[in-house]
């Protein structure tokens, strides 16, 4: 059942929203989820994926998560052979269309070990609005008709009380915990994201925790300079991280494409031997090095220059 | 691997054939709703060839974007679809202007399609015990419930073209008549199916798929045997013009490690 | 004793009224005043938002409106004014401080007309972010004049709803934020009794009588048992203030 409004609305009231400093380490950070949270990662597919923050949670060896991101990843695979949700609120579930459906999602979903729990893009944005609004639902004209409809208990049908009109109803979403990875954030918490949005400004709203992971932490009087690009205030905020290349090996606009030989090394060994695949690359990348710059370190130099060099294309035009 | 038609002086696989013939459906000066993949490329070649005013939307959050011949993005919500676009704006709110009836074209592939152009991209066998869980809809649905126009592009066989889908993922005109419209969807429907074999519409009243026009050396017969379903045949059918070598050129240039224009599966 | 108009001592009640490291949805005037003189004295990380979408401005000249260049000075953020609203509603905001036109012993403020709404002596310029203010911020303070004719037992039309009929009412209807917590006049301070909701004088400002305040108040004003007396303004607050306002626009003598 979701949460009241009262229940959503007094967490907000009761935490420290006040100007103040959060820097931490991504240690400290991740103890603010616990176990059977409902985690919401920003970012979307294979873009400003807060990779960081989801592999030390990995190791941090959270359990029975409910996982919500609007398009899931690699990172989704990692998150279910880690045994850390199995529960995950999405609408598009696999590495990327050129690299074909994800055993390791099929394996857990498929044998019932998992449950994907499958909404349209717009329905599921929606969702996230709606929570972060402090409202219960949103109508829209999607999912109608659909043969998701009928699997998904929450979603209501109504006739629109102005024209009559049938309309979906989709129930606000609000996670516990949101991870969300920038490339501008100052002490404070107030980001300032660049390129695509994505759903992160609604998550970090509807969310009763906020960790941002960022490229750079910047002053708080270069943000004062263009607060137009503030896309999340500081009182939404709980904690911020330092985590250069925080996402690799998918992207951060601007600052590096995917390091797609990395990307292309693990699906291989995904699609090659399914979930078993997925244990050794956990085993090598993610359990084995001491730090995210130990893990840094295993990926090839050559691959991030050139991953880097295209990331910052954007800017040469 | 590839199966190569060389019935003109300028030889194609399928997917360049499917490709070229959706490009030319798409007009100036339109705004329109891509997915990754095969409906991307066809916006570009429409761009190069005679629309150089089609405004592409990705969901990932980009309105008018330039992509750069030789680096097509793999999926739609990343960076290098992003590239020079007009604005950048939430995932939601891009998906949200064709709610609001910006959209005149949302582009789509599928894994399977039923005589009423629903789509499946959920599951293969039953939902609730599936021979192959897919990775599901993305914003497939929200754009075939709200564009004004849905085109689909399609490889042309018979596990793809079925009675009835699994999983009605993404909505067509469902059980055909206006059972659609029953449904709430007041907005759109499908407009076009593109395959390697033809064109396809769907009657007015009854709303099934019916054969519009074939391409160059495809024959209905061929389309009868790789169709699943009954596909209504009218009396007069169009023939589209082959590609032009202009087209296959630009093409080939968009993608020249052939990503999306392999023969097979596109 | 240092000499203060009412306008002064009010503005510096109000500002000892907030506290560091709070978030504020501040109207212009008054309220603002108090904000700025707050974070000059005492709380400097008090964070104001205006409804039309500045977060935490660095306030250098003070601005006539909320709705201008000057209160969005060296914000953090510039978000919509619909999600400087949501802001509220979500619970993010932990004071709203008005001004009002006429206010009721419950707490409910008028800022929409003076008379019927169909036949108005006076159609004042109306709601603006008030009620969405009063509706939902955490707790709300309110500055005011102490006048008979604004301090009333029935607002004649409730713009922005303070404890409505008294009791549950407020909570009855729905309505998810704390309320009226403070009403911060220049005569002294009034809360709310925890049952009636009823506005009960709890301190007096220096100098004033509780006659004096019964006497220009326009409905029965209950008397807290412990009512106290505020400490008057310091020099250092009272120079603080008139470097913020050195052209005395909100700072005139007489009423306000």
């Amino acid at each position: 059942m979701p949460r009241s409004y009262k229940e959503l609305r007094e967490v907000i009231e009761n935490k420290d929203r006040g100007l103040r400093e959060k820097v931490m380490s991504l240690t400290e950070a991740i103890h603010l989820i616990q176990d059977g949270d409902h985690v919401a990662a920003g970012g979307c597919h294979y873009s400003r994926t807060p990779m960081a923050a989801i592999w030390e949670l990995i190791r941090q060896k959270k359990k029975d998560l409910v996982y919500s991101r609007s398009i899931s990843s690699t990172e989704g695979d990692l998150l279910l052979v880690a045994e850390a949700t199995k529960h995950v609120i999405t609408s598009w579930f696999s590495p990327g269309v050129t690299w074909g459906v994800s055993r390791a999602m099929r394996h857990y979903i498929q044998e019932k070990l998992a449950i994907y729990e499958e909404w349209s893009h717009m329905s599921l944005g929606l969702r996230y609005r709606a929570g972060a609004m402090g409202i219960p639902f949103i109508p829209t004209r999607v999912m109608l008709g659909s043969d998701l409809f009928p699997r998904l208990p929450e979603l209501k049908e109504m006739e629109c009380p102005y024209t009559g009109e049938k309309l979906a109803l989709v129930p606000a979403l609000n996670p516990n915990v949101a991870i969300l990875h920038t490339q501008r954030c100052d002490p404070y918490g107030n980001v300032q994201s660049e390129g695509l949005p994505f759903m992160d400004q609604d998550i970090a709203g509807a969310s009763d925790k906020v960790i941002i992971t960022t490229e750079r932490i910047i002053s708080n009087d270069q943000v004062r300079r263009s607060p137009d690009r503030t896309s999340i205030p500081f009182f939404q905020v709980d904690a911020v991280v330092e985590v250069p290349y925080g996402c690799l090996p998918h992207e951060c606009y601007g600052y590096y494409e995917p390091d797609f030989s990395h990307m292309d090394y693990y699906v291989k060994l995904m699609m090659g031997k399914g979930p078993e695949g997925v244990k050794e690359y956990l085993d090598q990348y993610v359990y084995a090095p001491e730090s995210w710059t130990d893990y840094l370190e295993m990926l090839k130099f050559g691959d991030i220059l050139r991953a880097t060099t295209d990331g910052r294309s954007v800017y040469n035009d | 691997m590839e199966e190569v038609f060389t019935m003109t002086k300028n030889s194609y696989n399928t997917a360049e054939l499917v490709a070229i013939m959706s490009a030319r459906l798409l007009e100036d000066g339109k705004i329109i709703f891509g997915g990754a993949g095969m409906p991307l490329i066809s916006c570009v070649l429409a761009q190069k060839m005679h629309a150089p005013r089609l405004t592409i939307l990705f969901e990932g959050g980009v309105i008018g974007p330039h992509i750069e011949p030789g680096k097509l993005p793999p999926s739609t919500n990343e960076q290098r679809a992003a590239r020079r676009g007009n604005m950048h704006l939430s995932i939601t709110d891009v998906l949200l202007l064709q709610q609001r009836g910006y959209v005149d074209y949302g582009f789509l592939g599928g894994a399977q399609i039923d005589q009423y152009g629903n789509l499946n991209s959920s599951f293969i066998g039953d939902a609730d015990n599936p021979k192959v869980r897919l990775p599901g809809t993305g914003g497939a649905n929200d754009i075939a419930s709200l564009a004004s126009k849905i085109l689909v592009a399609m490889h042309h066989e018979k596990r793809r073209f079925v009675e009835k889908v699994d999983f009605i993922t993404t909505p067509g005109y469902l059980q055909g008549g206006d059972s659609r419209e029953k449904a709430g969807l007041t907005a759109g429907g499908i407009y076009r199916v593109i395959t390697h074999l033809g064109l396809f519409d769907f009657h007015p009243t009854t709303r099934r798929m019916r054969l519009e026009a074939l391409h160059p050396g495809a024959q209905v017969e061929e389309v009868q045997e790789n169709t699943g379903f009954e596909m209504l045949i009218p009396d007069e059918i169009g023939h589209t013009d082959p590609p032009t070598e202009e087209e296959l050129r630009i093409l080939r240039e968009l993608d020249p490690d052939q990503r999306y224009t392999r023969a097979k599966d596109e | 004793m240092s000499d203060y108009n009412p306008a002064e001592l009010t503005v510096i009640m109000g500002s000892r009224a907030l506290q560091d490291g709070q978030i504020i949805f501040a109207g212009a005037g008054l309220p603002l005043l108090s904000a700025i003189h707050a974070q000059k004295m005492h709380a400097p990380s008090l964070a104001i938002l205006f409804e039309v979408g500045g977060v935490a401005p660095r306030i250098t000249s003070l601005p006539r409106s909320t709705n201008e260049a000057r209160s969005v000075r060296r914000s953090v953020a510039t978000p919509a004014t619909i999600d400087m609203m949501l802001y509220l509603q979500r619970g993010f905001v932990d004071v709203g401080f008005l001004g009002g036109a006429q206010i009721d012993r419950h707490g409910n403020i008028n800022s929409s007309c003076i008379g019927t709404l169909e036949k108005p002596k006076v159609r004042l310029p109306g709601s603006g972010g008030a009620n969405d203010i009063a509706s939902s911020a955490n707790r709300v303070f309110i500055i005011s004049y102490h006048e008979k004719r604004r301090f009333v037992e029935k607002v004649d039309f409730v713009t922005s709803p303070g404890f409505l009929e008294g009791g549950q009412a407020r909570e009855k209807t729905g309505l998810m934020g704390g309320g009226v917590e403070k009403v911060i006049t220049n005569l002294g301070i009034m809360e709310f009794d925890k049952n009636s909701r009823s506005m009960t004088l709890t301190a007096v400002h220096p100098g004033i009588t509780e006659e004096e305040v019964r006497e220009k108040t326009g409905f029965e004003l209950p008397v807290a048992e412990d009512l106290k007396t505020t400490t008057p303004p310091s020099e250092e607050e009272l120079r603080s203030l008139r470097a913020l306002d050195p052209e005395k626009r909100y700072l005139k003598a007489g009423d306000f």
